[in-house]
């Protein structure tokens, strides 16, 4: 008997990590209009892990975002590895929110799209990097946690994980529904098909405003914040050192460095 | 004066190194308290009370190790709720920030991840974030609830204190809704012998350019008492495992002396590393990026330069 696991997948649009990130000088936010952006590369795993379990079970997979309008690219590209719907909510208040904002909204999202089964994350954005939006997330919906996974395992209620810690390899077994998120070790997303890209145009997207959602604009952005920017300050690029050739004294020449700084 | 939380990281009661940096900060902010959570507190008391700790609150129980973080933060948010601490500090490892992260929610409060350095402001506390792989520098301050600050390893050099840490012991029953992800197994893994990567005052790393043989990097590494870390070309490629990785999708390190062997430099790991204090490469090519952020680099093969520099550094001890 195959078992119906409707699954959603919370994915980020994040500015490209290889071009020159910044802030806004005004308001001392991300700056996510003059940089190029993407579906941030650690989601691609939870979408990846989404179709697999999919591929062996009934049930759909919606992905879902939150962001400016050029946030719906996350969505499309996430649609075009092969999930069924979207989800993207946009609304002007929603700049500038911290993690605690953006749970609230996942949340809520989750709760109108209904009782998934499953729901799933990367490890961290690539941008904010602070990798605590699925601990807030499973705290707000009441869902067991299990993150950080390396290997997922999903039956009829439960779900087994694999947890690679510095210490231990741990054995997770938790009750389903669960908020999991996944390391960029459990899998190798594919890339878009031919046939993947022509059938995501025809796939559904809804946008969602904050009032869709019930959530008032002073709970998010700049004005719900829990914490506030004092300052940003560009770190100068560090002035380059000492490049030496190796001419055979190489080693010696490194030693003698170290020993200069005092660290033999 | 206010107490301080530090929340201790410790492995059966031998107390990480981070916990005394904590403390050390938590004695800037107010009176430090420790929390300690499981079984060894006893153990864990004589350093706790050598770093300040004025008090320790204890709660072992098999509820709080045997479950993936809820308990914890349960058992946190209930202690914070009843004492209403100034600040929460905990170490910014991948359990630390999410337990950090639920108690934010259930008690209403501010998050601030990552630190690298944490001051008293004129009315706040002020905090610090190397964010963007290093490229910017952020201050900011929890404006809501009790702060929890999430603080990075090697953010303060820990200064002794000593103090009376007197045990507390602190009995809650942890609820059933918290204990749904069940630890049901966990393979301990074989010790290195080596520092800890996020910990250590040094660390080698070894990349592409080893070709997959890691012995001239550890034993350069063992010459320093270093620790040893891999790119993820490194790791992708199966030479290390992926716990070394350092970078974006791996560890984070600020050590006083970073040495990069046969790695390029790309984005991803200069995310992880570009915060070192002090940044050594060896690399055959002379364009490879990581030239731009050292203090000092050797264009050359690194089987040539690690094994001669390591017979240096040997004889300097002797």
């Amino acid at each position: 008997m195959t078992i119906t696991m409707n699954i959603v997948v919370c994915v980020k649009y994040v500015p490209d990590a290889q071009a020159e990130r910044g802030f806004d000088d005004s308001d001392l936010t991300t700056n996510r209009e003059s940089v190029e952006g993407l579906l941030s590369e650690l989601d691609e795993y939870a979408i990846e892990e989404a179709l697999k379990i999919a591929e062996g079970s009934e049930g759909e997979v919606t992905v879902v975002t939150v962001g400016p309008e050029r946030a719906a690219d996350a969505v499309k590209k996430a649609l075009q590895m092969g999930a069924d719907k979207g989800v993207h909510v946009s609304d002007p208040a929603i700049k500038g929110s911290d993690a605690w904002a953006t749970s609230l909204i996942l949340a809520h999202t989750i709760n109108k799209i209904g009782s998934p089964d499953l729901v799933l994350t990367g490890m961290s954005s690539t941008d904010g990097s602070m990798a605590v939006v699925p601990a807030m997330l499973a705290e707000r919906l009441g869902l067991p946690q299990i993150t950080l996974v390396s290997e997922l395992t999903v039956t009829e209620g439960s779900v087994q994980a694999r947890r690679d810690g510095d210490v231990a390899s741990e054995t997770i077994v938790g009750t389903l529904p669960a908020v999991v998120s996944v390391t960029d070790q459990i899998n190798e997303p594919r890339y878009p098909s031919f046939k993947g890209i022509m059938a995501a145009k025809k796939k559904p997207v809804e946008t969602w405003s904050l009032a869709d959602l019930g959530i008032d604009a002073g709970q998010v952005g700049a004005a719900g914040a829990y914490t506030e920017v004092i300052a940003v300050t560009k770190r100068p690029p560090r002035a380059q050192g000492e490049i030496v050739a190796d001419d055979g004294d190489g080693g010696t020449k490194l030693a003698a460095f170290l020993a200069a700084r005092k660290f033999i | 004066m206010a107490e301080i939380f530090v929340l201790v990281d410790h492995a059966n009661g031998q107390v990480r190194k981070t916990t005394a940096e904590l403390l050390t900060i938590a004695a800037r902010l107010g009176e430090p308290s420790a929390v300690f959570l499981g079984a060894g507190a006893a153990q864990a008391q004589a350093a706790l009370a050598a770093f300040g700790a004025n008090r320790v609150y204890v709660l072992d129980s098999p509820d709080v190790t045997g479950y993936l973080v809820a308990p914890q933060a349960e058992f946190l948010a209930a202690l914070v709720n009843k004492l209403k601490p100034a600040a929460l500090l905990i170490p910014a490892t991948p359990s630390g920030k999410e337990v950090a992260a639920r108690v934010a929610i259930k008690t209403d409060s501010g998050l601030i991840t990552d630190a690298v350095d944490v001051q008293q402001g004129e009315g706040f506390i002020e905090t610090t974030q190397s964010v963007f792989a290093g490229s910017y520098t952020v201050r900011a301050k929890v404006t809501k609830g009790t702060p929890i600050i999430c603080v990075k390893p090697n953010s303060a050099a820990p200064q002794e204190k000593p103090a009376a840490a007197a045990i507390v012991p602190v009995n809650l029953t942890i609820s059933q809704s918290a204990k749904t992800a069940q630890i049901t197994e966990a393979k301990e893994k074989v010790a290195s012998g080596r520092p800890e990567l996020t910990e250590a005052a040094i660390v080698v790393a070894g990349g592409r350019g080893t070709s997959g043989d890691f012995a001239a990097v550890e034993s350069f590494a063992d010459s320093l008492g270093a620790a040893v870390g891999a790119s993820r070309a490194a790791v992708d490629a199966g030479w290390y495992p992926h716990t070394s990785q350092i970078g974006q999708t791996g560890k984070q390190v600020s050590p006083q002396l970073y040495v990069a062997a046969g790695i390029s430099g790309a984005i991803q790991h200069r995310a992880g590393m570009q915060t070192s204090k002090t940044i050594v490469a060896i690399n055959k090519d002379a364009e490879a990026p990581i030239f731009e952020l050292v203090d000092f680099g050797v264009v050359g093969d690194l089987f040539q330069v690690l094994p001669q520099a390591t017979a240096a550094v040997e004889a300097s001890k002797a």
